[in-house]
């Protein structure tokens, strides 16, 4: 059974040698047991800091720093180290994003659900084991009996996320915080894994935290939400206020996020008359060993067809393994293919980097997804531009400066970045920078691999205008790599489905709303959480996904 | 929509450098200036004659600061004669050293493939040999010169180095960016000195603060054992050696130049670690 959460004026500071950050102030909301809060809004926002210190805790270096925060009867901050060690585990539960980095890879599944109550010695190992079957098969984890005996590596990514809730509930905890469970998830995962976190919830009446950026999600899951920018509240409802009157500009810039409107196309029926820029024939590639005729151990790609036409944007869309990311690179030629073809504008493509002219390497260019890792951080922004224009064009001195100058504005960045290590940027300057280079080379085609994926709604909606006005004004074309059917569906012409290495449909944008398409592309796009309350019930009520 | 994610550049508080290095950091640079500055000019300060026929073992007063040595010549000459020897071959031998095993880290690295384990599997099997008895049979078979010592002491730390270095250049080859890098179209020299090198070179600075104090320790127990410079000549382990005897009354001559060897390694880790401290803060 839920205890009641009140928390007022909570305030948490950072400090350093001298100063003092705020990280969050003035959060107040008060829960009535067996009630879900949401708490939403971008990195930085100040969210997973408010759950944390539900449990007294606060990230090294920080520190609750004022305000109240009552669980039932119990005054948290009140409590000394050894009683809030007590409490949480115990009163209050977490559950973290990632279960993988959470669970430890050497010892058994079951070791480590029963760990939390062996040490705070609730009850013997028998009754704990017992218990935590119990849970596993409420959580509706195939076979229950058994999968406590297995590694972490032996199990799927949404079950190990479940593995992780039933260890935080073995406790029987008053209070659950949830901090973005399903983030990490493909979206037919995550349903099933809402679904028994929203199960077990409810039948067990635990008061509940649900940290998240996805509005969608948060519709399916909270009765209140509190909206934080910046360490501070924006806006506290209940969640069908939320989503039909929000209150705050920031709210509506949320739920405008996150039901992308479609972006203008820039493709042309003159540019499909003529041959199609890029041609993609039975293109197979893998990894490991490579046997007598030359096929690998592990196949990641079979036999992928595609053709890409000036100015058109091609969404490729699957689910992690799937191989889109493998297309791409063998497209760069950072992956050797051992069978097919890559035609572009008409020749045949050598099949490495290293054999490919340079005219060939400048014409098509790759964007990574996560920006942190695309750009090097001992380089200076500058630097970082400059490099392909000296590389492919030979410029320097000023015209170089002024085309460094050009290009960071034309993603709408100040000049004075170029003085800036990408340390320095935002998630969204970054992958802004990172456009940026592979625009430098003045490309034909660019590869977009999750470039968005990674960024909070807002900024990547700002991100996909940005591309979409690019492609338009550069006559580019494109191959956008997502995991997410929404983004793919608002920005591209045509969307590509592979699963499991091979290509199963192809649907164009006339087509996206008429059906009936391959039933994969039906299934996923009835998996993308949908913005309104009841969603989850009907995909759960539907013979595929009853759990 | 405007470009919503644009917001002014946080401008760097105005700190003195002093206060980022902090006082242990600047007191050990201080010390390992002092000491390159005596290693390089140390011979014209000395005013009077070395080697001048004193009393023996005579203890510390105005006219021997640190008394003299078994042979009566004065203490503080020797050690400042002494600096050049130690400071100057540890130095080298340790630059030497970490420099050769970044490179063929690097080189292994944006390779991979037979090249990486070639190299890897050849280096491993130089550790395998236990370094003195390498540093024995090398300065039998070529005498004790400081080229020959330098080149001792290198190819002694090498494989050390090389494992760090490989370890951090592989986990950078991993990275995107030199992924990309890789699709320009780059050659592998780009790779490894514009790519590799500058995010390896601050974990890289504190290895090798730590690999110059083995070194000037393997100098030091080498000329202990009288391998190392030979006399007239004397390194500060050379000093420890020759005034051993007064070692049990607590003598001036022995102490003194074995505290020189401490307040250099030591010097050394202290600068280090606040350089690449603030590094690492800067980031």
């Amino acid at each position: 059974m839920g205890a009641s959460v009140d928390v007022r004026d909570l305030r948490v500071v950072a400090q350093s040698d001298q100063d003092e950050q705020v990280l969050v102030e003035g959060v107040s909301f008060s829960m009535r047991p067996g009630e879900v809060l949401a708490l939403i809004g971008e990195s930085g926002s100040g969210k997973t800091t408010t759950a944390l210190a539900l449990m007294g805790y606060a990230r090294p270096g920080c520190r609750i720093a004022g305000g109240s925060i009552r669980i039932g009867e119990v005054e948290v901050t009140a409590l000394d180290a050894a009683a809030q060690r007590r409490l949480r585990g115990r009163t209050v539960a977490y559950i973290a994003q990632s279960a993988a980095a959470s669970f430890n890879p050497s010892r058994t599944l079951m070791d480590q659900v029963v760990e939390p109550v062996r040490i705070h010695g609730l009850m013997p190992r028998e009754e704990a084991e017992r218990k935590a079957v119990a849970l596993f098969r409420e959580l509706a984890l195939p076979e229950p009996e058994r999968i406590g005996a297995r590694y972490p590596h032996q199990v799927s990514g949404g079950q190990l996320q479940r593995l992780m809730a039933a260890m935080a509930m073995m406790a029987d905890p008053d209070v659950i915080v949830l901090d973005e469970p399903t983030t990490a998830l493909d979206v037919t995962t995550q349903i099933e894994v809402l679904g028994a976190f929203r199960r077990v919830v409810r039948e067990r009446q635990v008061t509940a935290v649900y940290v998240s950026h996805d509005l969608a999600v948060v519709a399916q899951m909270a009765d209140h939400v509190l909206v934080m920018r910046h360490g501070r509240p924006r806006e506290y409802a209940r969640i069908e206020q939320v989503l039909e009157a929000p209150a705050e500009a920031y709210t509506r810039e949320l739920l405008a996020a996150a039901h992308p409107a479609p972006r203008p196309s820039a493709l042309t029926p003159e540019a499909t008359a003529e041959r199609a820029l890029l041609e993609v024939r039975e293109l197979s590639a893998g990894y490991g060993k490579v046997d007598a005729k030359g096929r690998p151990e592990q196949l990641i790609l079979h036999d992928i067809e595609l053709k890409l036409w000036r100015g058109q944007t091609i969404g490729v869309i699957g689910e992690s393994g799937s191989g889109k990311s493998t297309l791409a690179r063998c497209i760069a030629g950072l992956i050797e293919p051992c069978e097919g073809y890559v035609l572009f504008d008409n020749r045949y493509l050598a099949r490495t980097v290293a054999e490919r002219t340079r005219e060939n390497l400048r014409r098509i260019q790759m964007v990574f997804q996560i920006a942190d890792t695309a750009l090097n951080p001992a380089q200076e922004i500058g630097e970082i531009l400059a490099r392909p224009l000296r590389f492919y064009f030979g410029l320097r001195g000023a015209p170089l400066r002024q085309r460094v100058a050009e290009l960071l504005d034309l993603v709408k960045l100040p000049a004075a970045v170029a003085g800036r290590r990408p340390g320095g940027l935002s998630g969204g300057q970054k992958q802004r920078i990172n456009l940026a280079r592979a625009l430098a080379a003045q490309p034909d085609l660019i590869l977009c691999d999750e470039v968005t994926s990674a960024l909070d709604p807002v900024v990547a909606a700002a991100i996909l205008d940005l591309i979409a006005e690019l492609r338009r004004e550069l006559n580019l074309a494109c191959l956008f790599i997502s995991h997410d059917l929404h983004t793919v569906r608002a920005l591209c012409d045509e969307v590509v489905v592979m699963r499991h290495g091979r290509k199963l449909a192809q649907v164009a944008r006339e087509d996206y709303a008429r059906g009936p398409h391959h039933p994969y592309y039906e299934l996923l796009a009835r998996s993308v959480p949908e913005l309104r309350r009841g969603w989850l019930d009907e995909v759960l009520a539907q013979p595929h996904h009853a759990a | 929509m405007p470009a919503i994610d644009v917001k002014p550049a946080a401008a760097p508080k105005p700190r003195r450098r002093t206060r980022r290095l902090g006082a242990l950091g600047l007191l050990g640079i201080a010390i390992l200036a002092g000491w390159l500055l005596v290693a390089l000019i140390g011979p014209w300060l000395l005013s009077g004659d070395a080697i001048g026929a004193a009393q023996v073992f005579a203890p510390a007063s105005s006219a021997h600061w640190l008394g003299t040595d078994y042979l009566g010549r004065d203490m503080l000459a020797r050690i400042v004669l002494g600096a050049r020897y130690t400071v100057g071959v540890a130095l080298l031998s340790t630059v030497l050293a970490c420099g050769t095993g970044i490179l063929l880290a690097m080189f292994a690295a944006a390779s991979g493939g037979w090249i990486d384990a070639v190299l890897s599997r050849a280096l491993d099997t130089l550790t395998s040999v236990p370094s003195k008895m390498l540093a024995l049979l090398m300065v039998a078979a070529f005498g004790a010169s400081v080229p020959v010592l330098v080149t001792t002491a290198a190819v002694i730390y090498v494989p050390g180095a090389y494992r760090i270095a490989r370890a951090l250049a592989v986990n950078i080859y991993a990275m995107d960016y030199v992924a990309v890098a890789c699709a320009r179209g780059e050659g592998r020299l780009y790779l490894m000195v514009r790519e590799i090198l500058p995010n390896i070179v601050g974990p890289m600075l504190v290895d090798l603060g730590l690999r110059f104090v083995y070194v000037v320790l393997l100098l030091a127990s080498m000329s202990f054992l009288g391998l190392g410079v030979q006399p007239p000549a004397a390194d500060w382990g050379t000093l420890v050696r020759e005034n051993i005897g007064v070692l049990a009354d607590g003598g001036v001559a022995v102490i003194a130049p074995a505290l020189a060897i401490a307040s250099l390694t030591i010097a050394v880790n202290l600068a280090i670690d606040s350089l690449a401290g603030r590094r690492g803060r800067a980031r």
